[in-house]
């Protein structure tokens, strides 16, 4: 069963056409990739999703609600979480606060509660502090909760990132080149760590990612954008295999045959 | 040739840094600061606050210069240094020369015979020409070589000279409170004359604030030690009796100051109780507004129209009665001024606000309004608050109601700030696009700090319209604003304690120090400067601040069982995928 389902999708800056007609279907508990060059509107996609772009043309449906024009904060509620290509920690706050941010949305407290302190909401505060230490024992930050986000060392702050994600409890997670700049055995954590997001907690994930090699180890589909369209879906080896994703990565055939030779 | 070409460089500071120095002197005079403060007597018939100023413009010389010297030329620094002194002394005495033959007053209405005279020590043309140039080179080398002396010694010197100037500055106010029984008494004619402190009373005090700077430095390890050893509770309960201490301090002081310190201090109060509104505006929540006087302004005169018994006044009713309605409507006014600015950031979002209390204020002093809020004529006739029957009408009672407001608005301020509401704020302030994608809404957000901001001034408000029982538009202008601005910025943005200090230091200083209220912009522009190139955190910063400083002394690696663990993961993981 597909959990979101998006249509003709259609984004425009001024002339230049960063999403043409992208249709899409992400099926429930999958591990979704979207790869293609860059430029080629993968980025625009999430923003589209999460409500920070309004799409010109085309429908997005998730869980069978349409999230067209819902603010930023009404997606993330319904249960579509993300984390950013460059890292967007809130750089003087802990990580222990970072996620704790990441939670807001499910607390309940009012400011009248916070300045009387009142029973409630001391409960709530306590219950989500310790969530808050689960969460970042879970992605590899046991004991760091009280470092400055900007202090943390940048694989921790990727993992960082995508513990406050999950703060807010997503049904889907859109993570944006996780392993940007990680070394091969970080890229083996994050790639474990997302499979893990996958099986024990039930999180769709849709990924985008430039490193092929984990995106060919965990995807089990695969869509290539170039120039905003989608020019190819299927499973890794389909993709791996397909001549226009080859044409779109590294140019002409006779390109190709240069490289390769 | 590098250590040739080195020195040539150090000269060439050095002759710039006494050029600057001397363009300096020149400056401080010719404004009238020099003249000004030389009515004012540090130690009484022997130095006065002018000279003092002088004398640190030419320390100023050799001090740069002594700490733009590398370590291997060090023995340079004191020739230099006094190059430095000789050429600012030259550089100054131009003033006096020039004065001598050609009419400066025509232009700058300061330079008079009696600057003159101070500036050649009185002795003329020719003897200043000596003396001066002389004098600066003395200073130079006196500082360059104090900088040559041991840390653990210049302290004590330097703390010792600053408690010297710091009590010669508020000499007045303490002379006021050392009048009492007959010890206090002779402890007042020891240290003071009627002009100032005299030159025993300045030497006592030296001695002994160097002496106890001195034996702290000593003993500070230890004690220090002492405290962190001592079990958690018992830190605790140290802290709660300093909080206790400083607390009775502050409520103390008063009584002991007088009636005219009572009123600054109940000024400070007054821009403590705003800094913490605009600080959770802007320290909190990072939303600019340079129109937070609007709400000061509608917190008195929502408080003189409800309270007042004159022909304006329309419920009579008294000030606390007043006083949920008056927080209510300036709520009301923070989240109406939110809502056409809420997607407005940045400077942008100063400048509208900027806008907004110019139309408020503007809104009062029309003659549209004039009916209900009495124009430029204002509201008057507005009593003071009572308790139990009882008026408090003097500076000390309505300073102990502005204190009492103010430690509620900060229970409320740092209850806030650790909650989710201020996690929120935070998060906008450090990025507001991600804070929406976690879920935040940001109009709720930003209109509440907008309104609970704003309801704080509009407590001052009441606070002031009650305390001088009138309001006028003009009480309500833009350097209202921009001083809550810039006491926050000293005292360190979304710090608690900051704005305490902040306004302390902003407000409270000048109104003390009478003589400098005549260059107070002056001095505002000069210490935002300071502020900004030396200490950009504030005075005091919030705790998350220094701890981005300490944190790169604590060991950043994981705890080894994290490491096992994460490893034991990837192991897992590993043999799946090549399998």
């Amino acid at each position: 069963m597909a959990i979101l389902t998006v249509q003709n999708l259609t984004k425009r800056f001024g002339g230049l056409v960063a999403l043409n007609r992208l249709s899409l279907e992400v099926e429930e508990l999958a591990i979704h990739s979207i790869i293609g060059p860059n430029g080629s509107g993968k980025t625009t996609f999430f923003n589209c999703l999460t409500g920070f772009y309004k799409p010109e043309e085309g429908t997005m449906v998730f869980q069978g609600i349409p999230i067209n024009g819902l603010t930023p904060d009404q997606i993330n509620r319904l249960g579509i979480s993300r984390t950013y290509q460059n890292i967007r920690l809130f750089a003087n706050m802990t990580a222990l606060e970072n996620v704790l941010v990441g939670m807001h949305p499910r607390l309940k407290s009012t400011w009248v509660g916070a300045v009387l302190n009142s029973p409630y909401t001391q409960e709530e505060e306590q219950a989500a502090v310790k969530r808050a230490q689960e969460l970042l024992h879970f992605v590899g930050l046991k004991g760091k909760g009280d470092f400055l986000a900007r202090n943390l060392p940048y694989g921790d702050q990727r993992r960082l990132e995508v513990a406050r994600a999950l703060a807010s409890n997503p049904k889907l997670l859109l993570l944006d080149e996780p392993m940007a700049g990680m070394n091969p055995r970080e890229t083996m954590e994050m790639m474990n760590l997302i499979r893990r997001l996958r099986d024990e907690l039930g999180i769709t994930i849709i990924l985008i990612e430039h490193q092929m090699r984990a995106v060919m180890g965990i995807s089990e589909r695969v869509t290539v954008l170039d120039y905003g369209e989608k020019i190819a879906e299927g499973t890794p080896q389909e993709i791996q295999n397909n001549p226009r994703v080859i044409e779109a990565y590294l140019g002409t055939s006779k390109a190709v045959a240069d490289v390769t030779r | 040739m590098g250590a040739s070409s080195a020195r040539r460089s150090l000269l060439r500071q050095a002759l710039r840094i006494g050029l600057i120095f001397g363009i300096v002197g020149i400056y401080l005079s010719l404004v009238g600061m020099v003249e000004t403060f030389h009515g004012r007597a540090v130690i009484a018939g022997a130095i006065s606050l002018g000279q003092t100023m002088l004398l640190l413009t030419g320390l100023g010389t050799g001090f740069l210069v002594a700490r733009r010297t590398p370590e291997p030329l060090r023995w340079l620094s004191i020739p230099y240094s006094a190059i430095s002194g000789f050429l600012s002394g030259l550089v100054l005495f131009t003033l006096p020369f020039l004065g001598n033959f050609v009419d400066l007053r025509a232009m700058f209405v300061n330079a008079s015979p009696t600057l003159f005279a101070l500036l050649t020590f009185g002795k003329g043309l020719a003897g200043g020409l000596l003396l001066l140039p002389l004098a600066g080179a003395v200073l130079g080398m006196v500082s360059a070589l104090a900088l040559q002396v041991p840390r653990r010694f210049l302290r004590p010197i330097g703390v010792g000279v600053t408690t010297v100037l710091i009590v010669s500055l508020f000499q007045e106010q303490l002379q006021i409170m050392l009048v009492g029984p007959a010890v206090v008494e002779a402890i007042r004619r020891f240290l003071f004359q009627a002009e100032g402190l005299t030159v025993r009373g300045a030497s006592t005090i030296f001695l002994v604030t160097a002496l106890a700077n001195a034996l702290w430095g000593q003993y500070r390890e230890g004690i220090r030690q002492q405290v962190t050893q001592l079990p958690s509770a018992g830190r605790k309960s140290l802290r709660a009796i300093a909080l206790i201490g400083g607390l009775l301090l502050v409520l103390l002081l008063p009584l002991v100051a007088g009636s005219f310190f009572a009123q600054v201090l109940v000024f400070v109060g007054l821009y403590t109780l705003m800094g913490f509104g605009l600080n959770v505006d802007l320290g909190f929540a990072g939303l600019f507004d340079l129109g937070f006087v609007a709400f000061f302004a509608i917190g008195a005169y929502t408080t003189a129209l409800l309270t007042s018994t004159g022909p304006l006044g329309i419920a009579h009713i008294s000030f606390w009665s007043a006083l949920p309605i008056v927080v209510l409507m300036s709520l009301l006014a923070g989240v109406m001024l939110g809502v056409p600015v809420l997607r407005i950031r940045g400077d942008y979002l100063a400048i509208a606000t900027l806008g907004f209390g110019e139309i408020i204020r503007l809104l009062v002093l029309s003659d549209f309004l004039r009916p209900w809020l009495g124009g430029s004529q204002g509201i008057l006739e507005i009593p003071k608050p009572r308790i139990f029957g009882l008026e408090l009408a003097t500076p000390q009672q309505i300073f102990y109601v502005t204190v009492a407001f103010c430690v509620v608005v900060a229970y409320i301020a740092w209850r806030l700030r650790d909650s989710r509401i201020g996690r929120a704020w935070i998060a906008i302030r450090e990025d507001e696009d991600v804070a929406a994608a976690m879920g935040i809404n940001l109009i709720n957000a930003k209109l509440l700090a907008f309104g609970i901001g704003a309801s704080f001034a509009g407590i001052a408000g009441a606070i002031f319209a009650s305390m001088v029982s009138s309001v006028f538009p003009h009480s309500f202008n833009l350097f209202i604003s921009i001083n809550v601005l810039a006491l926050l910025i000293v005292g360190g943005l979304g710090s608690l304690p900051g704005v305490v200090v902040g306004s302390l230091v902003l407000i409270g200083l000048p109104e003390l120090l009478r003589e400098f209220s005549e260059y107070r912009l002056l001095v505002y522009g000069a210490a935002l400067v300071a502020m900004m190139l030396l200490r950009p955190e504030g005075l005091w910063p919030e705790p998350v601040r220094k701890r981005e400083l300490h944190v790169e002394e604590l060991e950043v690696t994981p705890a080894p069982e994290v490491m096992e663990e994460a490893l034991a993961a990837t192991k897992g993981h590993v043999e799946v995928e090549g399998s």
